[in-house]
């Protein structure tokens, strides 16, 4: 059924039809309309059997997952930014336990300096945390690929993220094809726990393994991430069955073919991206756009297949290894081991800036002559970085740094973007 | 106290002979049928107070139960020395996830519970005092909050026996410990901190909270009970020596579980909805000297010059704790 | 691609302004997209929203920076924000307020600008009137419709039912159709001046 609605609305429905059993809600923009909105559905009687907990912290709420999941339950919760860093040790413990709990990440950046708008630092920073993580383009495919997450991570014991950007994608009205039940349910089978606890088969869960086998069940983490490279496109591919829609797979190359400047990118800037590619493919350049559906696994294979041809790739991500660059970047160049093109890494819409057309397009004409320097920041104030600077010169005590900034780029409110 | 139906000396204790007993009167312990739910061949210190403690409640929590239990585990000696692979000592269902978030995943399971309709499976969580008092305060308090339907039982050896005795905020005044010494003059704990989780607990209103020390099998057993005879939060804290920790002799475990209650250091009580509707009455009021005198962890107090002062003021701990709670027997010594 | 930018501040529904928008245009079959400008709102502080309809997929997700249309919904902020920021010469215009153009002191502004394609519409008195508080948002998409012809009154009647219900949604809908009334008069009167 098409609908014209928010995109933690379509999140929240896709979420209910997933029958999820417990549902850990704790309160962190920009996530929390979709579990207010999960909430509703419990509280009517529309989501049932379902147990709605109102946790203390983000850690509770995974904490809170970990143990409905390890009971059997199917497990859901949501969160952002500081909420997914404040609940880090128990998102290891929950991959490393092998529970398959689904979590939406509202994609935000991190603090200091505290900023509520989107980026793609908080996901980022779980990269290597043992968690499916896959990124949604646009709304439909956030909810989409909820349900493929539940299907995923419960065939292999694992849990997923779905990452979709905060307020770009979550606050957005725009049109989904929100499915049937029976679709959901021909998709999606039960949850049938590899473990489980359970007082009439007693197991442990958790125990301390040591050196003897700790590296053997590392391996197997990995290995099951490299399953599910192979998992992902057979998903999707049934999901198009059921569906009638392509949603989801590793990776969606768009005018790649004969494209000798491919963009990388993860996300609703994809979307921007496609535009601005067809604008500069109508002025005669030979660009197109990678996007990455699945960051963990990375589908290097995949990535490889689709630059080899390029001359240069420029990854633009959303996120920034402070003392290397990029995150997605580093990757990328794994991906390419071997093969000779220039790579340019673009650290753009940091803490919410808006990534414009007008800004990607003047980036993009100086990347395909190959003027762009290898680590850029998309539309960074110079100015304001010298004045700082500057001021640091000046004087040992020169204050704290982003509120001095603040005051030289004066009333925010007043601007549009 | 309504729960233990003789008052029965033995020589030399105080210990209720099971012989003497009806056989529905009888410890669990003494049962040959217990489940024996923390086995043999675990991996804990000789005389260990927490190994006690844990295989005492479990084993009545399963009799309460009908062995429809589960167990989650906070990180820290009890997890440690019952697991490493593959000689876990569970009988039962169990799970360990983390330090701070045994109260949680406890939750968890119990929603899961619930939401499958499996209301006959009832949910423990335990962990020791740094995982109850400090780093799982959080997660504890939220669930006793929520009147979530799992009974948590703290261990209480009041440190961080685990990593090498530090202390936590369980560990008493004067009490030396490897983190104590960088604070303050003394090698001990300063007086005027710390927490008494049991009295917060309480203050939640949640349904039951009690204490208990490992030297009181019967009462032990008869607040498991009590407390898997009801829904909702409920607490248990078990007062549990460490001999390692404490530099006591192994074989003083149950003894100084018992001073620390005769003295008045260690108030045991049962508390409904947050007002204490029974205490355990101090039969022979013992001074605090002869509690401490067996721990070297207060060895400081008694040097060449006894640290009088210090000893004074544990006694006016013990003391208020008598008064507080109305621990002397009419007419007790 | 018609592009609509809508001023206010928080607590006058502005957000829920552009989501209608968005909804009403859907219903007419329409591509849309609707977003908010994503600051921490609190109430008084100036709020933007966005609102993109279409014929095809919109991938756009850029703030609208050359907007076809605005609505203001508080004339306070004519002079504290750039609202006419990047507005098409022929863009619509359609400002909250019992006032002339010429009152509001943006005359000058005004004057170079198409008369058929400005109005000003007092939705807070409708809102009054008919809502019983002074909530300008739906008032204004009515007045809207008819200002520009982008979107039908029924779609805009339609997307409120979909937003709020019983009174609050006639009350709307009434109000929305008063404006509507009124900008259509107004235009008529403009032509013929």
């Amino acid at each position: 059924m098409l609908k014209q609605c928010e995109g933690s609305h379509a999140v929240a429905s896709a979420v209910a039809m997933c029958r999820p059993e417990v549902i850990c809600a704790y309160p962190i923009s920009p996530q929390t309309h979709i579990v207010e909105g999960l909430g509703e559905m419990v509280k009517s009687g529309n989501l049932a059997p379902c147990e709605f907990i109102n946790v203390e912290s983000e850690f509770a709420a995974m904490s809170v997952a970990i143990g409905a999941s390890a009971a059997g339950a199917r497990s859901y919760t949501a969160t952002a930014s500081q909420g997914l860093l404040f609940m880090v040790e128990a998102v290891y413990n929950a991959s490393g336990l092998g529970l398959p709990i689904v979590m939406t990440v509202a994609n935000r950046a991190i603090g200091a300096p505290i900023n509520i708008w989107n980026d793609h630092s908080d996901s980022m920073s779980q990269r290597d945390c043992g968690w499916i993580q896959l990124f949604a383009e646009n709304n439909q495919e956030a909810l989409d690929l909820h349900i493929q997450a539940f299907r995923l991570g419960e065939e292999l014991s694992l849990p997923v993220m779905v990452c979709m950007d905060g307020f770009i994608l979550t606050h957005a009205y725009e049109r989904v094809d929100i499915p049937a039940q029976e679709q959901v349910d021909s998709y999606l089978p039960a949850f049938v726990p590899r473990q489980i606890l359970d007082p009439a088969e007693p197991v442990s869960i958790g125990a301390m393994v040591g050196p003897e086998a700790f590296t053997e069940v590392r391996y197997l983490a990995h290995a099951k991430q490299m399953q599910a490279l192979e998992l992902i496109p057979q998903h999707a591919a049934e999901f198009k069955q059921i569906f009638g829609r392509d949603s989801g797979g590793l990776v969606r190359p768009y005018r790649c073919e004969d494209a000798e400047t491919i963009v990388v990118a993860l996300g609703s800037v994809l979307g921007t991206l496609k535009d601005t590619i067809d604008e500069m493919r109508d002025a005669g350049h030979k660009v197109g756009v990678l996007g990455i559906v699945s960051f963990r696994p990375f589908p290097l294979l995949a990535v490889r297949e689709v630059l080899k041809n390029a001359r240069r790739v420029v990854v633009l991500e959303k996120s920034l290894a402070v003392g290397i660059g990029g995150i997605v970047a580093t990757d990328v160049r794994m991906a390419l081991s071997g093969l000779h093109l220039h790579g340019y890494t673009v650290i753009a819409g940091l803490g919410g800036r808006a990534i414009t057309k007008a800004s990607l397009h003047k980036m993009l004409e100086r990347a395909v002559k190959d003027e762009l320097e290898h680590l850029t920041f998309l539309d960074l104030d110079h100015n304001l970085i010298n004045r700082h600077l500057e001021r640091e010169k000046q004087k040992r005590r020169s204050g704290p740094m982003a509120e001095n900034m603040l005051r030289d780029v004066g009333v925010v409110a007043a601007r549009i973007a | 106290m309504p729960f233990q139906p003789v008052k029965f000396y033995q020589t030399g204790t105080f210990t209720v002979g099971n012989r003497l007993l009806a056989l529905e009167q009888r410890s669990v312990q003494a049962n040959m049928q217990r489940t024996n739910s923390l086995n043999s061949g675990h991996r804990a210190c000789q005389g260990c107070g927490e190994a006690l403690g844990a295989r005492y409640a479990i084993d009545a929590a399963m009799r309460a139960s009908n062995k429809q239990l589960i167990a989650a585990n906070a990180t820290g000696c009890l997890e440690v020395f019952s697991t490493p692979y593959p000689e876990t000592s569970w009988q039962i269902p169990w799970i360990h996830s983390l330090f701070g978030n045994t109260a949680a995943v406890a939750t968890g399971i119990a929603a899961a519970l619930r939401v499958k309709g499996r209301r006959e499976v009832r949910v423990i969580a335990q962990g020791g005092d740094g995982g109850t008092t400090d780093i799982g305060f959080g997660c504890l308090s939220g669930m006793f909050e929520r009147n979530d339907d799992v009974l948590y039982i703290c261990y209480d050896n009041e440190a961080y026996m685990n990593t090498g005795v530090q202390r936590s905020s369980a560990t008493p005044p004067a009490a030396r410990t490897a983190t104590t010494m960088p604070v303050g003059p003394e090698p001990g704990n300063v007086f005027g901190q710390g927490k008494n989780v049991a009295q917060i607990a309480m203050a939640h209103n949640i349904p039951y909270v009690a204490t208990a020390t490992v030297a009181d099998l019967h009462d032990l057993e008869y607040k498991v009970n009590r407390a898997m005879g009801m829904h909702g939060a409920r607490y248990i804290h078990i007062f549990v020596p460490c001999p390692l920790g404490w530099g006591a002799a192994s074989n003083d475990t149950i003894r100084l579980a018992r001073l620390a209650r005769e003295t008045g250091l260690f108030a045991v009580y049962e508390a409904e909805h947050g007002e204490v509707t029974s205490v355990s009455k101090i039969r022979k009021r013992v001074p605090v000297e002869d509690y401490l005198k067996l721990q070297r962890r207060f060895a400081h107090l008694f040097g060449k010059t006894p640290a009088l002062e210090t000893i004074a003021r544990i006694q006016a701990m013990a003391d208020k704790n008598i008064r507080k709670f109305g621990l002397l027997e009419q007419g007790g010594q | 691609m018609l592009q609509i930018r809508i001023h206010g501040r928080g607590g006058q529904g502005v957000v829920t302004a552009a989501e209608m928008l968005s909804i009403a245009a859907f219903l007419q079959g329409s591509y849309s997209q609707a977003f908010p400008s994503f600051g921490s709102e609190r109430t008084g502080a100036p709020v933007v929203s966005f609102c993109r309809i279409s014929d095809r997929e919109i991938r756009l997700r850029e703030p609208i920076m050359e907007p076809d249309s605005i609505i203001i919904q508080d004339p306070t902020l004519l002079h504290q924000v750039d609202v006419f920021s990047g507005l098409k010469d022929a863009g619509h215009v359609l400002i909250n307020t019992a006032h002339s153009f010429e009152k509001l002191g943006i005359g000058d502004i005004m004057s170079g600008r198409r008369l058929e394609r400005m109005c000003t519409v007092p939705a807070n008195e409708l809102a009054l009137k008919y809502v019983g508080r002074p909530m300008p948002n739906a008032v204004l998409l009515g007045g809207f419709a008819a200002l520009s012809g982008i979107i039908k009154l029924e779609s805009v009647a339609a997307a409120v039912r979909e937003k709020f219900s019983g009174k609050v949604a006639e009350g709307n809908i009434a109000a929305a159709t008063a404006a509507y009334d009124f900008v259509k008069q107004k235009m008529q009167e403009n032509v013929h001046a």
